[in-house]
Parts: C-alpha cells; sequence; structure tokens
C-alpha cells in the first residue's frame, strides 16, 4: 500500500462524504483549505477511514493530525 | 438483503441524480434507500434527497423532532433515508446538544417552529440516575427510579402539548462498565441494575401512555454494545450511537413511525419445499421430508413453522405460495406428524405450477390487501428474484443458505414492527381463515341476499371511550382502502375530539356464524366550525374483511340515529381520493349523500333519511 494510493483513497471517501468531486487532496493539505470540512464532517470523515482500513485511530492522533500526510503516515503504521 | 458494491451503488446513485423530474427522482431513491447499506453511502443518498423537494405517489411526509442527550446530527441522514424506502418523507429537527428541556419549555423555540408531529426522546441514563449513590438501599433506589419515570412521563407530555401526536422513547444502552461484577444486577444502587429497572419501567409507563418503544438497549444486546456505541466518539463528539450503527438505527425509527402510520405488512406467504420442510415433498414423499425434533435441520425447518405460528398468534396473516401437487402438499400439511402448521392455519393456500408473482397476486386479492402488505419467504433465490422483478411492493427477505438463519433473516427485516397490540389484533388471524368458510358459503349459497342472511350478522355499537380508543385508533391509522380522509390521528388527538361538546363518535364490531370479527369500524364526527346543526365526518374506516356485507349501510343508519340525538340536522362528509381507497370512490352517493358546495363535499339531510334495509341484525346487549 503506497502513499499515492492511501492519499487516493482518503480523496474518494472526502469528495463522497461532501459531495465535491472536484477535491483534490496533497499531503500538505490541512482541513482549512478545504470548504465544509468542519469538525463534524471530520469525525465522519476518520470514521469512514477506520471502516474502509479497519483501522481504530487513538484519540489523541485524530485531534492532533494537522495534514493530510499526517493521516496517511498514520494508516501506514496501523496497517503496517 | 445483500450488500450492494461502491461501484454499483454509486452508478445507481449516479443514474437517479441524473433524472430530471423530482417524483421520479424521488422513487429511484426510494427504491436505492430499500437496500442495506453503509454509513458513507447513506450520507450521499441523504444528500440526493436534499435536492429533491416534495412527497410522491405514495410518499408521507412527516415533521419529525430528535430530543438528545448527546449529538444526533450523524442519526439524521440514516433516519431520513430509511423513511423514504418505508414510504415517509421525514422533515428532521435536532435539539443542540443537551437542550432537550430547554426546546420542550420555551415556546419560543426551534422545536416549536417545526411543530413535529412526532418527537424522539434519545436520552442517556446518568442524567436521570447518576446521583444514586451505589450505597443506596432499595428504597431509596425505587425512589429515585420513581422520580426519573414520573420526570420522562412530564418531558412526554410536554411533547404532546407541543402537538406531537406520536411520541417516540429510545430505551436507555447500559454504559456502565462492570463494578461488582454478577452483583451488579443485584446490589439495588448499581449503576447496571439502575439502568435496566429504568428500562423495565418506563417500558411500561410507555405500553400505557401509547408511547412508542425504540429499543436499542435490545439490539445492543444482540449485536453488543460495541456494535452501538463507540467510547472515543462519546468521549470526542458526544455520540451516543456510534456513527457506523446510524442505518440500523435509522432503520429502527422509521420501522415504528411507518407502523404507527399504518405501514407495516399484514401476511407472510411461505413456500413449502426446503422452506417450511426440507426436501422436495413430490420426491421425497412424506416420509423423506426433514422436519422435527431429532435432528438441527428438521428442528431448523419446525423453527421456523414455529416462528410463523407466534407471528399468526399476534396477527399476522399465513398464506402458502408453492409449486407442488395441491393433494400432496395438503396431505403433508394434514397428516405429518411432526407438522406445526396445519391447513386451518392458513388464510389463503396458492399451490399449484403456476408463477409465484402470480399466485401473489391472487392471494392479495382473495384475502383483499394489498400486495404492499405481503412478505414473501422462499429458499429459492431465482423465485425471490422473479418475484422482486415483478412486484417491487413485496417484501421479499434475503434468506441465508442454511435454513438454521431463516428465522433471523426474515425477523430482521422488521417488516411487522406493531405500533400496539389489541386482543382484535390476536384474533385476526383466525378470521382470514373463517373467511375462507364465508367463501365456500357464498359459493354454495349462489345468490347474493340468500348468503347475506345465511351469514346470521350482526352488530354491536358504541361510543369511542377509553376502552376502544387504541383499538379504534388503531384502525384510523392502517386501514388504506375503505377510508374516507385517510387522515391518521393519535390516540391523544382521538381522545380530544371525542370530548369536543356535540362530536359523535362510533366503533362498530361485526359478528356472524363463524364467529366475531371484532371492532371493524370507526367513524369520528365533530361539529362543523361555523355551521350550526352539522356534523363533519372526518374519519370513516372499516376494515377490508367485511366489504359488501351491508356494514356500510348499517353504520351509517345507527350514525344518523346518533347524530339526530346529539341535535344535528346533517352530516357532511369529505371523500380525499387516495391510491388505494377507489374501492368507495363513490360511497356517499351510494348512500344517499348530495354534492356539497366544494369538490369532494358530500351532504345528507338528515331530515329526509330514511333507514336503509340491511341484513344485518342489532346486538340486543349493546346500546341503542
Amino acid at each position: 500500500m503506497t502513499d499515492a494510493e492511501i492519499l487516493e483513497t482518503l480523496t474518494r471517501i472526502l469528495r463522497d462524504l461532501l459531495g465535491e468531486p472536484g477535491i483534490v487532496l496533497t499531503p500538505a493539505t490541512t482541513r482549512p483549505e478545504i470548504p465544509r470540512w468542519d469538525s463534524f464532517s471530520y469525525v465522519t470523515f476518520i470514521v469512514a477511514v477506520e471502516v474502509e482500513y479497519g483501522i481504530k485511530f487513538h484519540l489523541t492522533d485524530v485531534e492532533s493530525f494537522e495534514t493530510v500526510g499526517e493521516i496517511v503516515a498514520k494508516i501506514k503504521e496501523l496497517k503496517a | 438483503m445483500t450488500l450492494a458494491s461502491p461501484q454499483d451503488f454509486r452508478a445507481r446513485l449516479a443514474a437517479a441524480n441524473g433524472v430530471e423530474a423530482a417524483p421520479v427522482r424521488l422513487a429511484a431513491l426510494a427504491d436505492l434507500a430499500r437496500e442495506r447499506r453503509a454509513f458513507l453511502e447513506t450520507i450521499q443518498l441523504d444528500a440526493a434527497l436534499a435536492r429533491t423537494p416534495g412527497a410522491g405517489e405514495g410518499i408521507e411526509p412527516l415533521r419529525l423532532a430528535l430530543l438528545s442527550a448527546g449529538t444526533t446530527d450523524h442519526l439524521l441522514p440514516a433516519i431520513r433515508v430509511a423513511g423514504l424506502g418505508r414510504g415517509l418523507r421525514l422533515e428532521t429537527w435536532a435539539a443542540g446538544y443537551g437542550q432537550y428541556r430547554q426546546a420542550l419549555m420555551d415556546p419560543a423555540s426551534g422545536l416549536h417552529a417545526h411543530a413535529p408531529e412526532a418527537v424522539l426522546f434519545a436520552l442517556v441514563a446518568r442524567d436521570f440516575l447518576g446521583a444514586v449513590p451505589v450505597t443506596a438501599g432499595a428504597e431509596e433506589a425505587e425512589a429515585a427510579l420513581d422520580a426519573a419515570v414520573a420526570d420522562l412521563r412530564g418531558l412526554w407530555a410536554r411533547a404532546r402539548a407541543a402537538g406531537a401526536g406520536l411520541v417516540i422513547q429510545q430505551s436507555f444502552l447500559d454504559l456502565e462498565p462492570e463494578l461488582f461484577g454478577g452483583l451488579d444486577a443485584v446490589v439495588p444502587g448499581a449503576p447496571a441494575r439502575l439502568v435496566a429497572a429504568l428500562n423495565a419501567r418506563l417500558a411500561a409507563a410507555a405500553g400505557a401512555e401509547g408511547v412508542l418503544w425504540l429499543d436499542v438497549a435490545r439490539a445492543a444486546a444482540r449485536d453488543g454494545l460495541d456494535a452501538w456505541h463507540d467510547p472515543l466518539r462519546w468521549l470526542q463528539a458526544k455520540m451516543a450511537i456510534r456513527m457506523e450503527a446510524g442505518p440500523a438505527y435509522g432503520e429502527m425509527v422509521a420501522r415504528l413511525i411507518a407502523a404507527a402510520r399504518g405501514r407495516s405488512r399484514k401476511c407472510l406467504v411461505l413456500d413449502l419445499d426446503n422452506t417450511l420442510w426440507g426436501g422436495v415433498i413430490g420426491d421425497d414423499g412424506m416420509a423423506g421430508i426433514v422436519l422435527g425434533e431429532g435432528s438441527g435441520p428438521g428442528e431448523a425447518h419446525l423453527a421456523l413453522q414455529r416462528y410463523a405460528k407466534a407471528l399468526k398468534a399476534r396477527g399476522i396473516i399465513l398464506a402458502i405460495a408453492s409449486k407442488n401437487e395441491a393433494s400432496v402438499a395438503e396431505a403433508a400439511l394434514r397428516e405429518h406428524p411432526e407438522m406445526l402448521l396445519r391447513p386451518e392455519d392458513f388464510a389463503a393456500m396458492a399451490i399449484n405450477w403456476t408463477d409465484k408473482a402470480t399466485n401473489l397476486r391472487a392471494i392479495a386479492k382473495s384475502l383483499n390487501i394489498g400486495l404492499d402488505a405481503l412478505v414473501f419467504v422462499d429458499d429459492n433465490p431465482v423465485e425471490r428474484a422473479q418475484v422482486r422483478e415483478a412486484l417491487p411492493m413485496v417484501a421479499v427477505p434475503e434468506l441465508p443458505a442454511d435454513p438454521a438463519l431463516y428465522v433471523r433473516a426474515i425477523a430482521a427485516g422488521g417488516h411487522f414492527e406493531a405500533a400496539s397490540f389489541t386482543a382484535d389484533d390476536a384474533a385476526r388471524a383466525g378470521q382470514y381463515a373463517a373467511n375462507r368458510e364465508r367463501a365456500d358459503l357464498a359459493a354454495a349459497a349462489g345468490d347474493m341476499e340468500d348468503f347475506l342472511g345465511a351469514l346470521a350478522m350482526e352488530v354491536d355499537f358504541g361510543p369511542v371511550d377509553a376502552l376502544a380508543r387504541p383499538r379504534a385508533t388503531q384502525l384510523i391509522n392502517k386501514t388504506n382502502q375503505f377510508n374516507t380522509t385517510t387522515i391518521r390521528r393519535s390516540e391523544a388527538e382521538v381522545a380530544e375530539m371525542a370530548a369536543r361538546p356535540g362530536a359523535v363518535t362510533l366503533w362498530f364490531r361485526l359478528a356472524d356464524r363463524f364467529g366475531d370479527n371484532g371492532i371493524v369500524s370507526v367513524m369520528l364526527m365533530v361539529p362543523a366550525a361555523g355551521a350550526g346543526g352539522v356534523l363533519e365526518l372526518v374519519n370513516w374506516v372499516m376494515s377490508c374483511r367485511v366489504f359488501g356485507r351491508g356494514l356500510e349501510e348499517e353504520a351509517l343508519n345507527i350514525a344518523v340515529e346518533a347524530a339526530r340525538a346529539a341535535g344535528a340536522g346533517a352530516i357532511r362528509a369529505a371523500f380525499v381520493p387516495t391510491e388505494k381507497n377507489g374501492v368507495i370512490r363513490d360511497l356517499f352517493p351510494r348512500l344517499g349523500f348530495a354534492p356539497g358546495a366544494e369538490p369532494g363535499e358530500w351532504v345528507l339531510d338528515l331530515a329526509e333519511y330514511a333507514a336503509r334495509p340491511t341484513r344485518i341484525a342489532r346486538k340486543e346487549t349493546g346500546p341503542s
């Protein structure tokens, strides 16, 4: 599982969730850059990612992710 | 039902989204809503629904408010989507986190502006019992439980005062960690015991007050608490029900509201070979089929029969649709020593070589119920697919390959959810079976008048008082065919209307030589606003089981007498056409009503009304 594959999956999930097919995520993307990616849709996004990968983030991780790249790295770590 | 693949779902959602006409798009979304889906797909479906205005053919709008101790925003899409799957367009409003008391008490709150027809209380036990110390004695614990129940009943009363005819109380999840172990169920002040006791008491109070019980605690007991509650999401976002459980939760809510609106199903249609028993009766013979105690597979088929029998005992009609030689299959039903269901348990039997869809149509017609009242159970995936294709309104549970899991698969569909249970319900399935005998008599009698005379019918009637109210309300809410206005009512509304000065409310019970049909018709008449001496017939319903026997004439005779006694000079009625009440399209003109001022309005002048002859006697002991 490469970083690019994970990034592609996260992009698909966020597009479905927000109904915005034009969203593009990069490792450097932060939440405020994406319109309507508020704290509620962030929790929804996290749960969707957990379901997709069969993983569970720690609460402290969920609250400390700053960039999409950090989420990608944590997924790789949990799936390793 | 199988979980559709995400790709397939995406393609079908895109196709539905591409439809220009809103009603057609809504119907396509409703088809998707009837399938099982994960929570992210539910959110997408809900977003498409939000872009599709209005209700549609057979889709009823209803305003629902959620009053919750925690966050419920993540559950609203699933509730709306599940509602759509059951013919309900739910307009939802949710109180802010922990704001439910203020919302109820402040007349300027968003709750009151929403004017909810249904209110759902989704609360947390700790808010009501958290102050009880673990050292509390039995008396102190009881007092705390009494206070919690009284508090909650007060909230229900406020919801009703806010105009909600339907009040739904969610059972409390036991979120408490083990404190003692086994003693948690024993020590009076142990948190787990308090939650269990609160649920038991509150369920009893809900039953007494006509409040619907949303039993997530039982669902959690079945699926495991982890399937319903995630401590992380509670701590992080105050979600008492976890996000992934949204679709299942939405189903439970929608199913309960649909039941209260008369949208539950009425009849279980069963296949025989490899469903009601193992093997093929035509090939294996009576001695060769697998059924009964002593072998696991035999007990699995017996368990399905036991489940069907239990459903019949609560009033669900049973029927058979089987490709078989009728004489051979019927002999097995009659004579097999292990058979729990016998021919007299079934209100309709279609055992022949015709296709199942045709047979299901015949069964619905013979029982005089809609195809959307049927649940069809068949082990054969080809038969299931044929019925789904030909008759999408019939519910067809997807059965697993192993018969041991049949009962669970059928029950999981929740098609027979009930909002109330009365003695009349319990008797109903037997009454349908008795209808088979009445049909035989009709065939023998030849002439309609001879038949009606031979039935020896007797009507009993009375005002809709507290005793008759539950059944009368239920009949108003579940009757679709003989229903003049299709206005649904809660028990509280019926009570309020009956109490109005000058109102005339009536129930009718019909018995004949084959048995008592129970309360089969209800009329609600209230004084018309601004028109002295006029009674407005706002609801008239009659069970389809007794159509064509002259009860509508005799009921009107009785209603006219009661209306005259109440000082009325005329009865004004409205006929509101729906997809299903075409059978009474010409009811009012046929009964002598004259066209009123408005289209669809009918007026009966009581001074000129002459009682119409019928073959129905009045019960001597009844009120007159």
